[in-house]
């Protein structure tokens, strides 16, 4: 059954607070090499059979909110 | 006049907003559970706060797909009263009933506190009993920053649909009234016909003296102002 991987993300020019509070913590963890952090959400999808469009569909629907928020729909091999 | 409270798995509030309508302000009011798909009886919509869903995926993300909604949004278009407070905002926003979306507090924190409120909009049916003065309303939430896209953000303005700022003791705007971030310290907005209102703060805890305050009245009676 193939698996569908789809990632949600802040838009990139929208300020992720929870996203600038851990590159917070991992510059006092000492990992000063880290400028930005940005956290999304992965969602993976068993499905019967794959249809692109119908993925999209969901995700405009109901996976991800287009006013703050892009997605990106992969199938896992 | 009689309010449907509607209740989704995790509103939390339910029993505020019915108490609040009914025993201080004396509006005849009903639960109706997020399943059912007959509003006929009703006059005007209450969606209270809480973590409808357990806030999965989005807050009122799935909430906004509920049965109820179709009759919420046909009470939307009829011009009738509906109100989001804190969850309920965030249902109508992700619901396509109100533009823009609430995002975490910028703090990261969830924040629990009476904050001040200024109505920008002097003659919807929410906002015409509110008086031109700050008024102090309780908030509870960690995702009320507010914000839109620029034009949205314009158009709000333009249009009186900015309906509550966050201000402070004055009626300033400033960045420290801000609890949240929310885009020019917005704390409310108005659909484009005036009848639809989201808001974060909740005037329903803040009608009786007993909880500190009774200007969330001033809010809340427009209801009754419609007429019984």
């Amino acid at each position: 059954m193939p698996t569908v991987r789809v990632t949600v993300t802040l838009k990139p020019s929208l300020l992720d607070s929870a996203g600038r509070t851990v590159a917070g913590a991992l510059s006092k963890l000492g990992f000063d090499e880290v400028r930005d952090v940005r956290i999304g959400k992965v969602i993976r999808l068993e499905v019967e059979r794959y249809d692109e469009q119908r993925v999209h569909a969901m995700c405009r629907q109901l996976l991800a909110n287009p006013v703050i928020e892009d997605y990106r729909i992969e199938v896992e091999p | 006049m009689r309010v449907a409270v509607v209740r989704f798995p995790g509103s939390n509030c339910d029993q505020d907003a019915l108490h609040s309508l009914r025993d201080d302000l004396g509006i005849p009011a009903d639960y109706v559970w997020h399943e059912d798909r007959d509003l006929s009886g009703f006059d005007a919509v209450f969606l209270p706060g809480g973590f409808s869903y357990g806030d999965y995926l989005r807050c009122g993300a799935i909430a906004s797909h509920a049965p109820i909604l179709d009759e919420v949004r046909r009470f939307a278009a009829e011009g009738r009263p509906v109100l989001g407070v804190c969850n309920g905002f965030q249902i109508l926003c992700e619901a396509g009933l109100l533009p823009g979306a609430l995002l975490r507090n910028l703090s990261e924190k969830f924040v629990c506190k009476s904050v001040r409120l200024l109505a920008r909009n002097a003659s919807s049916l929410w906002t015409a009993g509110v008086p031109q003065r700050p008024i102090a309303i309780p908030i509870a939430h960690g995702e009320g920053r507010y914000l839109c896209d620029e034009d949205t953000r314009r158009r709000l303005w333009d249009e009186g649909r900015v309906a509550f700022v966050y201000v402070d003791e004055q009626g300033r705007a400033t960045p420290e009234a801000n609890p949240n971030g929310s885009v020019d310290n917005i704390a409310g907005i108005l659909n484009e016909t005036g009848n639809v209102l989201g808001m974060m703060p909740h005037p329903e805890r803040a009608t009786n003296p007993l909880l500190g305050g009774t200007d969330g009245r001033t809010i809340l009676s427009a209801l009754s102002a419609l007429g019984v």
